[in-house]
């Protein structure tokens, strides 16, 4: 991250010095972070929400069920993992979470997930074949309710913040399969 | 419909809680601390990154890269105001995020690219981020095919996300 930051810099020292524009810099320093502050303020609400509702949920049961009812798309895709009682719990813990956008409870299932595979596996410095499925599941986003995003639009006065769930649904869908179907391609290769 | 979805959700994991006698006000409570600790733990990395990302945007460097990466994502049908979140999205979940807000102001958040820009901010996922953190956990150095199978995914997600909402929501 200290690069990046070092990188937004110069580069906005060097552009601003190419196009003659570096008398705006600092006004846009300071406006900037008086953004971030107004960002956070108008998130804070509705991720005060919705850790709540998923707290409720994971409380009531209704996250474990909706995991019951994944196990059987689950199954087919991680075989062995499944076949572990101890990696299935966490394989379903993880996919739940992403699911519901609970980003910080997907994290260490998934963490605890791949850590189980490892000991079940003959080579635990190499990647196996579900640990990369896995993890390219996770890098590709399977939200159901991508609520950060419809707070950030409802903040700057969207009409309707979650009309964009269609369109996230089917571009997540299609990301993710792309990845699982290229994970599953590249194994014999690498 | 999508705007009944979220009073209806609401409403049902509280009654089903209710039913399953849980102190339904009191767990809300409790998320919502957390959630509150959530944004505690984001607020410095936002904070700091909507300043460069404001220095960035004032300096013309956002205008003179998407000029640059232009004829490639109008080959592709993906508008090129968008190649700055496409560019940091892999790479940092807030900085996308500040990206994305400020996407949306400029061009109105109701708008076909500030639409767009949501639909990929919703639609992907901070994949640098989550491959060091899994394979950094699990000591793991052969990560094979991942990394290029994860991004392949990301690329689809944003050529997707520029479809879909030219289709869904104009």
């Amino acid at each position: 991250m200290s690069y990046i930051w070092l990188f937004f810099l110069f580069a906005s020292l060097v552009c601003g010095l190419l196009t003659d524009q570096v008398s705006g810099l600092s006004g846009a320093a300071m406006q900037g972070a008086q953004q971030g502050v107004e960002l956070c303020l108008s998130l804070c609400g509705a991720l005060c929400l919705w850790s709540g509702a998923a707290r409720v949920m994971k409380k009531s049961g209704l996250t474990q069920k909706l995991s019951r009812v994944l196990s059987p798309f689950l199954s087919r895709i991680f075989p062995e993992t499944c076949r572990d009682a101890e990696a299935r719990g966490y394989l379903c813990a993880n996919i739940t979470a992403n699911l519901l956008g609970l980003g910080s409870a997907a994290t260490p299932m998934g963490v605890s997930c791949v850590r189980r595979m490892q000991t079940l596996s003959q080579t635990p410095a190499r990647a196996g074949n579900e640990m990369c499925r896995l993890i390219v599941m996770n890098t590709a986003s399977v939200q159901l309710l991508p609520t950060t995003v419809a707070a950030l639009r409802a903040s700057l006065g969207a009409g309707s913040p979650f009309e964009i769930l269609p369109a996230v649904w089917v571009s997540s869908v299609c990301s993710v399969s792309v990845g699982l179907l290229a994970a599953m391609a590249l194994e014999d290769a690498a | 419909m999508t705007e009944l979805l979220v009073p209806l959700l609401l409403t049902f994991i509280s009654l089903y809680a209710l039913i399953r006698k849980q102190d339904v006000y009191t767990l809300l409570l409790t998320g919502a601390r957390e959630g509150l600790s959530t944004l505690l733990s984001i607020a410095p990395s936002l904070i700091m990154l909507l300043t460069g990302i404001s220095m960035l945007r004032s300096s013309g460097f956002f205008t003179w890269m998407a000029q640059a990466l232009a004829p490639v994502f109008r080959f592709l049908g993906m508008p090129p105001e968008l190649a700055p979140l496409m560019l940091v999205r892999p790479v940092s979940g807030s900085a996308a995020l500040a990206v994305g807000a400020e996407l949306m102001r400029t061009y109105g958040v109701d708008s076909l690219i500030g639409k767009t820009a949501a639909v990929m901010l919703g639609s992907t996922e901070t994949t640098f981020y989550t491959l060091s953190v899994y394979f950094g956990s699990a000591g793991i150095r052969a990560t094979r095919h991942t990394v290029l199978a994860a991004l392949l995914a990301d690329f689809t997600g944003f050529f997707m996300a520029c479809l879909t909402a030219r289709l869904f929501l104009t």
